[in-house]
C-alpha cells in the first residue's frame, strides 16, 4: 500500500491526479466550511447582486438570481460524488455477480446472462438512460437508478472475460478436487484474483459516471433545481454565454478537474497493478 | 478380500459435439488395492488423465460428457452417489497432486490460509490455531525446514519445490485413502522432482494411501509405481508388475514406449512408428495381475 503510493506521488501525472482528485473530494466534504455562502445552495435570491462578474468576495461570479457560483459548484460536488459512490456501489456488485456466473458456470447460464447483458450494451448508454429518465420522475434517486442501469453491463463484460481464462487456472481445478463449492470457487479463488481489474476500471469510472451524471442534468433529466448541479449549471449558463461566461466556464472547469483528476488516478492504478489490457 | 480402493470396470468415455460423439475411452478396467501404488502410462491424449477426473466426480457434471462403466470407490457406485455425495469425497477421502505446483495454489492467499481450508473440508470446526499447528507439523513432515515462514509466504513466493512439497502436504493432510497424482512434477527440473517424489513416497506410505499414479515419464514409474497399466487411445494395452512389464514388455505399444526412452549410449533416438495397427493388439495380461473376479 505505501509502495503504491509512493509510486502515485513520484509519476508527475499521476501526483497531479492526486492532487486534482483531493481537491474535488476535501471540497465536497468541506463545502460548509469552505463555502463563502452556504446559503446559495438552496433557493436563495440576492438580486442586488445577481449576474456580477468574478470579483471578491464572488470569486466565480454569481449567477442570474445573485447566488455565488462558487458556493454551489461546492456543493454539486458533493452531489456528484455521492452519485458516483452510491452508482457504482450498485452497479459494480450485480455486474460483477453476473460475469462471475456467467463467465464460471458457463452453458445455459452463460448465454442466458451474456445475452442480456449484450442488449443493455447494445443501447447507447446515454440513450438508455435519456429513456429510463422519460419513464421515471427526474430526480436525483431516479438519476441514480437509470446510470446504475446503463452501467453494470461494463462490469459483467470484464468480469466474465476474466473469469473465463482464471477459471483455466490450476487453483480452480485443486479447489473444485478438494470439493469446494461453487459460491467458494466464483467468489473465494477467482473474485479475488479479479479484484485489481475492477479496482482500476472503477477509478477510471468514477469521473465517467460524474460526467454522464452531468450530461443528464445539463439535458435538464438529472437533479432539479435549487439542488446545484454542475451539468444543470453548465446549460443554464450556456444560454448567455459570451457575456456571462463565468456561468459556463467555472461549472465546465469543475467537471474537468473531477473527471480529469480519477482518470489520472485511474490510469496509475492500472500501471500499479499490472492490468494493462 | 475387502473391497479395493478403487475398482473401475469397461470405463466408456465420450464427448457428445455437433458432429457427433468423440470417443475418448474404449472400456478401461483397472483397480488399485489399499496402500498399493498403481501408475497409469501413456502418451499425450490417451485417457489418462480423464480417468483420473471421473474418479474424482468431476467430469459427471459436464454435460457433453457420456460415461458409462463403473467406477467403485472404496466399495460404493460413484454413479450411483449423488452430486453432492460425491464432492464430500473430494477432498477428504480422495485428493489429488498436479502438474504445476505453484499454478495450483491460489496467488492472492497466504499457505496457511489454503491449508486452513483443506482442514476445513474434514473439519468444519476447526480453530485457526489448531489447523495452523497441524499444517506445521504437516509441512515439517516433508522437510521443510521453516514451516512458519512457508505458512505466512504466498504461493509466488515459493520455488516450485517448495510448493510442491506444500502441495503434497495439503493433499495428505485430511488421510485421504486415494490420492491421484497426475503428472506431479513435470514442471519442475528433473533433480527437484526426484527428490519430491520420494518425498511422496515416504509420505504416502506413513498415511496408507493408495495412489493413482498419472505420467507419460517411465524413468519416474519405474522407481515409483508397483504396478502398472499402460494406456493407449484409451484402452490398456499392457498391465503387470513394474519390473516385469519394464524388463520383458510384451505388448507392441509397450516395446514401442521403452524404445521411445533416450540412453546415454546407444545411436540416439530409434525410428518408433507414430502409430501402428499393432498398438491395438489385445491387451496383454502378465500372470496373476488380471483383475480381480475375472472381468477385464
Amino acid at each position: 500500500m505505501s509502495r503504491a503510493l509512493a509510486i502515485l506521488v513520484r509519476n508527475p501525472l499521476s501526483l497531479l491526479g492526486l492532487i486534482l482528485v483531493a481537491t474535488v473530494v476535501l471540497s465536497a466534504v468541506f463545502a460548509d466550511v469552505i463555502a463563502p455562502f452556504p446559503t446559495h445552495r438552496g433557493a436563495v435570491v440576492d438580486f442586488a447582486n445577481f449576474n456580477k462578474a468574478p470579483e471578491w468576495p464572488y470569486i466565480f461570479g454569481t449567477d442570474l438570481v445573485g447566488r455565488d457560483v462558487f458556493s454551489r459548484i461546492l456543493y454539486a460536488y458533493r452531489i456528484s460524488l455521492i452519485l458516483g459512490v452510491v452508482v457504482l456501489a450498485i452497479a459494480v456488485p450485480i455486474g460483477v455477480t453476473i460475469g462471475l456466473a456467467a463467465g464460471y458456470l458457463g452453458g445455459w447460464t452463460e448465454y442466458v446472462l451474456m445475452r442480456i447483458t449484450d442488449v443493455f450494451l447494445s443501447i447507447p448508454p446515454l440513450v438508455l438512460a435519456m429513456s429510463m429518465m422519460g419513464l421515471l420522475q427526474p430526480t436525483l434517486t431516479n438519476g441514480m437508478i437509470a446510470v446504475t442501469a446503463m452501467w453494470w453491463p461494463w462490469y459483467t463484460r470484464l468480469v466474465y472475460n476474466l473469469a473465463r481464462s482464471e477459471k483455466e487456472e490450476g487453483y480452480v481445478l485443486a479447489a473444485e478436487v478438494i470439493g469446494a463449492s461453487k459460491l467458494h470457487v466464483m467468489f473465494r479463488e477467482i473474485l479475488p484474483n479479479c479484484v485489481p481489474s475492477i479496482l482500476t476500471k472503477m477509478t477510471l469510472d468514477f469521473g465517467f459516471v460524474i460526467l454522464i451524471a452531468s450530461s443528464l442534468s445539463f439535458l435538464g433529466l438529472g437533479v432539479q433545481p435549487p439542488t446545484p448541479d454542475l451539468g444543470s449549471m453548465v446549460a443554464e449558463g450556456a444560454k448567455y454565454l459570451p457575456d456571462s461566461w463565468w456561468l459556463t466556464i467555472f461549472p465546465g472547469l469543475a467537471i474537468l478537474v473531477a473527471v480529469f483528476g480519477f482518470n489520472l488516478i485511474g490510469d496509475a492504478l492500472r500501471e500499479i497493478l499490472g492490468t494493462e489490457q | 478380500m475387502s473391497a479395493p480402493t478403487l475398482r473401475i470396470r469397461d470405463l466408456r468415455l465420450g464427448f457428445k459435439s455437433w458432429s457427433g460423439t468423440f470417443d475418448v475411452l474404449h472400456g478401461i478396467s483397472l483397480h488399485i488395492g489399499k496402500g498399493e501404488r498403481v501408475a497409469l502410462v501413456g502418451e499425450s491424449g490417451s485417457g489418462k488423465s480423464v480417468t483420473a477426473r471421473i474418479v474424482l466426480g468431476l467430469l459427471q457434471t459436464l454435460r457433453s460428457a457420456k460415461i458409462s462403466g463403473l467406477v467403485e470407490f472404496e466399495g460404493r457406485d460413484l454413479a450411483k452417489l449423488s452430486e453432492a455425495e460425491r464432492r464430500a469425497l473430494r477432498g477428504t477421502r480422495m485428493s489429488m497432486i498436479f502438474q504445476d505446483p505453484t499454478s495450483s495454489l491460489n496467488p492472492v492467499y497466504r499457505i496457511s490460509t489454503q491449508f486452513h481450508e483443506v482442514l476445513q473440508r474434514a473439519n468444519p470446526r476447526i480453530e485457526p490455531a489448531e489447523s495452523r499447528a497441524r499444517a506445521e507439523k504437516a509441512l515439517a513432515d516433508v522437510s521443510i525446514a521453516d514451516p512458519a515462514r512457508v505458512l505466512d509466504s504466498y504461493p509466488f513466493q515459493l520455488s516450485g519445490g517448495m510448493n510442491q512439497r506444500v502441495m503434497i502436504a495439503m493433499a495428505l493432510a485430511n488421510e485421504p485413502s486415494l490420492l491421484i497424482a497426475d503428472e506431479p512434477g513435470t514442471a519442475l527440473d528433473v533433480t527437484v522432482q526426484a527428490q519430491t517424489l520420494r518425498l511422496m513416497r515416504e509420505q504416502v506410505e506413513r498415511h496408507h494411501a493408495s495412489v493413482l499414479f498419472i505420467s507419460h515419464n517411465l524413468g519416474v514409474v519405474r522407481e515409483f509405481a508397483d504396478r502398472v497399466y499402460v494406456i493407449y487411445k484409451g484402452r490398456i494395452a499392457e498391465q503387470g508388475p513394474t519390473a516385469a512389464l519394464f524388463d520383458n514388455p510384451r505388448h507392441p505399444y509397450t516395446q514401442a514406449l521403452l524404445r521411445a526412452v533416450p540412453r546415454m549410449t546407444g545411436d540416439g533416438i530409434p525410428e518408433i512408428e507414430d502409430a501402428s495397427e499393432s498398438y491395438f493388439a489385445p491387451t496383454v495380461i502378465h500372470d496373476g495381475y488380471g483383475e480381480p473376479e475375472g472381468v477385464a
